[in-house]
């Protein structure tokens, strides 16, 4: 895994002991040797090859890298990959099915809830956080359940929109009674 | 951007944790929700010689309530527990006002009370709350465990009193003898900026009359504010809209704000005296 800091000259080489770390990622039980300081969104970009999780700001603002960690929404730029040693970590690419976009997905695209969708990947994960824990919201819910999520693109209305389709289309696929 | 390198422990246990600090020597840092702590780790702002992780310590996720009133919040608790928490609407309103408006919904599923507070930045939430409700924070390190009020605690920006091999592990809020109200109100640009003003109030009421009331800023000064002057003008008699008018203008007197790109030092100043005049406004319609 050294190669995920191949740019960094500057400093010694300085004898850190590198961390096993396992983890379920997506359904999958995934292991790396990971320095302390690599941060969860790496691990997963560079060392798991999951390039949906976006970095942004990379300073905890933006909400593009938002991950689930054990079903709650984190900015996994903000978490170091040592700490999700035994947890499980769901990204953008664990939403869909094997043959079928997840509800939140057709949304998106139903309502066009994305323009340059950098910010989308961050965007579904914390709406699927808040589907999971409430899967009725309103308009405002949705809306208060996004506020740590930035689009520069859209206004955020279609975004909206999107998630309050998907909850719909969860609703009607509850078995009745 | 990534940090500096770092020896990383996650201890089981307290004691371990405590022994990994009194190795570290002044060089190791705790590490919780991290929500703080990381960004400054990336900027390089901090550069510590070893991370010690409290997150798998067990039994420091709860928050609760003793008989007396006491509340108790847990090194591992988390903000979105607060903001979800049954125990705070009921109990303690200035907490439950504030919980919502940290940070924004992501941060608060990692971010701990006890670690803002610890974080002392001037313009946290948690602090002001805190010193507006008399509480403290309560740390264990090699030589046992002792309660810090939390005026004392933060000993100026980014500083709090904790020796090297202290944890913190507790937040207390001493129980009510009157009811408990009050509440929480923050400006700022958009979500999840630092406040450019926020104020806490919280009063405790018996009988119409004000029996307790602490009142403290954050974002207008070099550290949290705590308005004894404004509080002391509510106690002992009735919320009447002269005391609320004479609290607010003496809390605004109280900040120190600076003019920056947030706003001119006036107009944080005005905030000041309207958030607390709204605060109060609203204790008075909902007792009535």
């Amino acid at each position: 895994m050294s190669s995920l800091f191949e740019e960094v000259v500057e400093e010694p080489a300085v004898q850190v002991p590198v961390k096993r770390v396992s983890m379920t990622v997506n359904g999958a039980r995934r292991t790396a040797d990971v320095e302390p300081r690599l941060l969860l969104a790496h691990l997963l970009r560079q060392g798991f090859g999951l390039t949906g999780t976006h970095t942004g700001c990379d300073t905890s603002n933006c909400g593009a890298c938002t991950v689930l960690f054990d079903g709650k929404a984190i900015k996994s730029c903000t978490m170091l990959a040592v700490q999700a040693d035994g947890h499980e970590v769901t990204t953008v690419e664990g939403l869909a099915g094997p043959s079928e976009l997840h509800p939140i997905q057709e949304g998106f695209k139903d309502e066009h809830g994305l323009q340059c969708g950098f910010c989308t990947p961050g965007m579904m994960l914390a709406a699927k956080a808040l589907l999971d824990e409430n899967p009725d919201p309103t308009e405002d819910e949705v809306r208060w359940a996004l506020s740590g999520n930035l689009c520069r693109c859209t206004g955020y209305q279609n975004i909206v929109k999107s998630v309050l389709w998907a909850a719909k289309k969860l609703q009607s696929q509850q078995p009745a009674g | 951007m990534y940090p500096t390198r770092f020896r990383y422990e996650a201890p089981r246990s307290i004691e371990d944790a405590i022994a990994l600090l009194r190795d570290g020597d002044g060089e190791a840092k705790v590490l919780a929700g991290g929500q703080s702590l990381v960004p400054l780790l990336k900027l390089r702002f901090a550069a510590p010689e070893m991370l010690v992780d409290i997150n798998n310590l067990p039994g420091l996720d709860y928050h609760r309530v003793d008989p007396d009133g006491t509340i108790r919040v847990g090194a591992l608790c988390r903000h979105a527990d607060l903001e979800r928490s049954a125990i705070l609407a009921a109990k303690q309103p200035t907490m439950a006002a504030a919980a919502p408006l940290i940070a924004d919904p992501i941060v608060r599923n990692r971010g701990t009370l006890v670690g803002s507070l610890c974080h002392a930045d001037p313009q946290g939430d948690w602090a002001a709350v805190v010193t507006a409700l008399g509480g403290s924070v309560v740390a264990q390190g090699s030589a046992g465990r002792r309660a810090i009020p939390v005026a004392d605690f933060v000993s100026g920006p980014f500083q709090n009193v904790l020796a090297p091999d202290e944890i913190a592990v507790e937040a207390v809020i001493p129980g009510p003898t009157g009811s408990p109200a009050g509440g929480y109100l923050k400006l700022e640009r958009r979500v999840g900026d630092f406040a450019t003003v926020g104020t806490a109030v919280a009063l405790e009421l018996a009988g119409g009359v004000v029996t307790r009331a602490g009142i403290a800023l954050t974002g207008v000064g070099g550290s949290t504010i705590n308005a004894t002057d404004a509080a002391s003008a509510l106690v002992g008699g009735p919320l009447t809209a002269d005391a609320i008018g004479r609290a607010a203008d003496l809390a605004a007197t109280a900040a120190q704000p600076r003019t920056d790109h947030r706003g001119s030092a006036d107009y944080k100043r005005h905030i000041v005296r309207t958030f607390v005049e709204r605060i109060l406004t609203r204790v008075t319609r909902e007792a009535a």
